[in-house]
């Protein structure tokens, strides 16, 4: 025990670690005990499951079409059936899900990215800095995400990477705010302080102090807003200006799937149901994670 | 107060002028040109310089801003590429169906919501609750077009109770609205529930309770009362939204609204009807956020305080989605 103890005083960046490390643990206790949570983590690790390995799943390919088993209803052959070109309905929901969680995941990663760094940096400054930067923020956020979306969408063209971007700039301001009121909460702190009294320059402590420790509410967000981004990709690509096909994307399919309604149930039902589900399984996991990150939000 | 108002309605010109800016900017960067897209890619470079100097694509950015600008203040925003026509007008032809299926989503998702997020609060943890929970959860989850050619196969094509398309009669437009609902009926429905989870635990309920007060006036009468302040900032935020969402159902159900005059607009490249269609919905946007923050301070005894008397400001306002609980 005393050995250990000597050693930890020799070393305290290993005894940082080490409490970090039961930080997530603690957390990640706390998720366990919420089985909603849980399930939807188990959907979540399932899709994207599914979505790597959608050649070794499937034995169909995504765009090979069987015009004499067109509209075929649910059989063991084609489990959700097939669609107007006679493709495999169920690999083309597999694929769709590669085609939506790579591009949420861009979208995210370019709104957190951004709207983090920002957010993180004029908010550390204050001032007039922070002041301008929020208005101009509070002015993307008074046009509704999707028509904004739509615009930039609109204005780069469409595609996946355009649909990535456009979805990700929308999402800069909400991310921009998220990062802000935490950052707002330790600025302040003894650490950062420290850090500034031993002459660290403002960018590094910015990097190196503050984001590292605003992360925890704006993980939650990310998780949320891979849900919002998914209804946001198939919302844009139902209308025209999202992923193009042949390219297999949920609000495609949808889209090219309604002229065929009257005649054909499944070609709408099952893409939509995949939406569906992987959405309630974000959201689920998103809420427990923010419980577990802050069990007095549950009481 | 009245000071109250007017900064907030200055500060909303504001906005507008900078939403101006973002969507006129978001149009210029295009790498598509709208002469190629007008004219035809194909057609002689005379005529695209011809077409280019008619539409004014020619001068500098700073130059076509400030004719914009001008043009905006003299309430007009041009006329479009495409049709030829004036953009105020066909978006002022079209807005009444768009604003009237956004009114009645936020109607339906108002009278849904609010009752379920009680009776979710006040019998938490029982059956009951599950079941409002569980329903807000698939609510906020579900795409609201594939809801829309859901309900199109069930009510339209399989029972023939009601149109699946246009809004011409009034059975038109319950398949929408009720499309458009989903969405806020599970935003609402969470947000009252956790409104009211959080009021009727405070002090003053258990006092009310102590008093022997019937535990259904102590709801409406105490809980309800205060729990509802937040429920109105979303309601305000969920009509935003709303109208910025329901260009896909107008897609889904083929109604002539602005939501469908963009994506025509777009499918042509007419930028002015673009521009036009953005910043009216921004400005629709911003108006009910007005409102709501207009109607917050008249209802919020706390705002209204922090205004009173000197009309100077003593405290910080809570405003959208603010915390209110003192």
């Amino acid at each position: 025990m005393l050995k250990e103890k000597l050693k930890r005083k020799a070393n305290p960046a290993k005894e940082l670690d080490f409490r970090s490390q039961s930080q997530i643990k603690d957390v990640w206790m706390r998720l366990r005990k919420n089985k909603l949570a849980m399930a939807g983590l188990i959907i979540v690790a399932l899709i994207v499951l599914a979505a790597l390995f959608a050649g070794v799943i499937t034995p169909y390919d995504f765009d090979k079409q069987d015009l004499r088993a067109r509209f075929t209803y649910p059989c063991l052959e084609h489990l959700l059936g097939t669609d107007n070109m006679g493709r495999d309905i169920l690999t083309r929901i597999i694929y769709g899900a590669r085609t939506s969680l790579l591009v949420s995941l861009v979208a995210v990663a370019i709104g957190l990215i951004i709207g983090g760094a920002l957010g993180a940096t004029v908010t550390f400054y204050g001032g007039k800095l922070e002041e301008t930067v929020m208005r101009c923020l509070d002015v993307l956020m008074s046009i509704p995400p999707l028509i904004l979306a739509v615009a930039i969408s609109a204005s780069l063209g469409v595609g996946k990477f355009n649909c990535a971007v456009a979805i990700g700039v929308s999402s800069i301001p909400s991310f921009a705010r998220i990062i802000r009121a935490s950052v707002l909460s330790i600025k302040d702190q003894e650490y950062i302080e420290a850090a500034t009294a031993c002459g660290v320059s403002k960018i590094k402590t910015i990097f190196t102090h503050v984001i590292p420790n605003s992360l925890a509410p704006i993980m939650v967000q990310g998780t949320l807003k891979i849900g919002d981004a998914i209804m946001m990709i198939s919302s844009l690509s139902f209308i025209g200006l999202g992923v193009q096909p042949p390219t297999p994307e949920w609000g495609s399919m949808l889209a090219f799937g309604r002229d065929y309604i009257r005649e054909f149930w499944p070609i709408v039902t099952f893409p939509g149901a995949a939406i569906m589900i992987t959405l309630i399984a974000f959201n689920v996991l998103g809420d427990g994670l923010r419980d577990a990150m802050d069990p007095r939000l549950k009481q | 107060m009245a000071k109250y108002v007017i900064k907030r309605f200055l500060m909303m010109i504001l906005v507008l002028f900078g939403v101006l800016f973002v969507v006129f900017s978001i149009n210029y960067i295009s790498p598509v040109d709208p002469v190629d897209v007008i004219v035809g890619a194909d057609a002689a470079p005379e005529i695209k310089e011809m077409k280019r100097q008619e539409l004014g694509l020619d001068q500098p950015y700073w130059a076509q801003l400030g004719n914009y600008i001008k043009q905006v203040l003299t309430g007009s925003l041009g006329t479009s590429w495409n049709t030829k026509t004036d953009v105020m007008n066909d978006i002022l032809t079209r807005f009444p169906t768009t604003l009237k299926m956004s009114i009645m989503a936020i109607a339906l998702a108002t009278a849904v919501g609010i009752p379920l997020g009680i009776i979710s609060a006040v019998k938490q943890n029982s059956l009951l609750d599950y079941i409002c929970t569980f329903l807000a959860l698939i609510g906020a989850s579900m795409p609201s077009f594939w809801l829309g050619l859901m309900l199109i196969i069930g009510f339209s094509l399989n029972l023939g109770w009601l149109p699946a398309t246009g809004v011409a009669t009034w059975q038109g437009y319950i398949l929408p609205v009720i499309a458009i609902g989903i969405y806020p009926i599970a935003t609402i429905t969470r947000t009252t529930r956790a409104s009211m989870l959080e009021v009727i635990r405070q002090d003053y309920i258990r006092t009310a309770r102590a008093k022997g007060m019937m535990e259904k006036k102590i709801i409406t009468k105490h809980a309800l009362k205060n729990a509802l302040i937040p429920v109105i900032t979303i309601v305000g935020m969920q009509l935003g939204f709303v109208l910025g969402g329901v260009m896909v159902i107008e897609a889904v159900f083929n109604i002539s609204g602005v939501g469908s005059l963009l994506k025509m607009a777009i499918g042509a490249k007419d930028n002015p009807t673009i521009t036009g269609c953005v910043l009216f919905s921004s400005f629709a946007m911003c108006t009910v956020n007005l409102l709501v923050d207009i109607l917050y301070a008249f209802i919020d005894p706390r705002i209204k305080a922090q205004y009173a008397k000197s009309g100077k400001k003593r405290g910080k306002p809570a405003g959208q989605g603010g915390q209110l609980h003192a």
